[in-house]
């Protein structure tokens, strides 16, 4: 049986789905997160360098994974939005840049934490942290310019601009590391390998799918409000039972 | 060494825990919130066009 996925593209369709499918991922990433955390306090052994310190991983390079990747995610909703005028993409763009800034800030929080006891400093003017902190301004850019717009349409095509031109951002985050002599570890997990515990990987993997998880839940959420706000003068939207309750 | 560095070193777990997990659980629980807060605002202001617009209809 086909499935015609261009059915949910519309935000009558999809405010239903969105509903039904947010308690699963809210659920799934609760019993997630309690998996994660257990393997990386309880099972996971301690590093024979940071001591236990290094535990900090587990929230510090989901998040940070995390910011980068629901950058690119926004930047291509974004674009969808802006080339075909798709009203859901520029509504799913708008909803997931306060999760994504969450998450930078979450990663550049938790790595000033670990940082302070491992290199003596709360921060340092590092690539890889610096090029964090852009991208966090870049949210915030992206949130600010959206709001300070008051056509929602224009609104999201100005913002759109912006989020595109930003995610140049994204491989200079991550290849900072590499292209300058910087004071942050490079890549633990690499596509030749790692020389993490198993656990530790375990651990890591499991929390950054949680991460994955409550993004999607939380952005599925804020979406349905964005649609109820966009599309209240539809007449569908007046039949719900949320509204006509 | 300052105070702090002292404190941390002596309790390692309770600074992973509280600088990072908890303050990161916050994060989540306040955006939750967040997101929760502007349903119930929108959802509300949705209804109350709606009755606007039910009433200056009958007063049509």
């Amino acid at each position: 049986m086909a499935i015609n996925w261009f059915k949910y593209s519309a935000p009558t369709t999809f405010y239903g789905l969105a509903g039904k499918l947010i308690p699963w991922f809210a659920i799934s990433s609760a019993l997630l997160f309690a998996v994660g955390l257990y393997i990386g306090f309880v099972v996971a052994p301690v590093d024979y360098q940071q001591g236990e310190f290094y535990r900090i991983i587990f929230i510090h390079v989901p998040a940070s994974i995390l910011s980068m990747f629901l950058y690119l995610v926004m930047a291509g909703y974004a674009a969808l939005g802006l080339i075909f005028n798709t009203r859901l993409s520029s509504m799913m763009a708008t909803a997931i840049a306060p999760t994504g800034a969450l998450f930078a800030f979450i990663s550049l929080w938790t790595g000033a934490l670990w940082g302070k006891p491992m290199w003596g400093a709360w921060w340092v003017w590092d690539a890889r942290l610096t090029s964090e902190l852009i991208l966090l301004f870049l949210y915030l850019g992206f949130i600010a310019l959206h709001a300070s717009i008051d056509d929602p349409r224009r609104a999201d095509r100005a913002s759109a601009l912006l989020a595109i031109v930003g995610s140049v951002n994204v491989p200079i985050i991550y290849f900072s590391v590499k292209w300058w002599n910087t004071l942050h570890q490079g890549s633990t997990i690499k596509f030749s390998g790692t020389s993490m515990h198993v656990a530790m990987q375990q651990a890591m993997f499991t929390v950054l799918v949680a991460c994955w998880l409550y993004a999607i839940a939380v952005v599925l959420a804020r979406v349905r409000s964005i649609i109820l706000e966009r599309e209240r003068n539809t007449t569908w939207i007046n039949e719900l039972p949320e509204v006509r309750s | 060494m300052n105070g702090l560095d002292i404190w941390m070193r002596e309790h390692t777990l309770a600074y992973v825990w509280l600088g990072s997990y908890a303050v990161a659980f916050l994060i989540f629980a306040v955006e939750i919130a967040m997101v929760r807060h502007k349903r119930k605002i929108t959802l509300q202001q949705v209804r109350m066009m709606r009755d606007a617009e039910d009433e200056a209809g009958d007063a049509n």
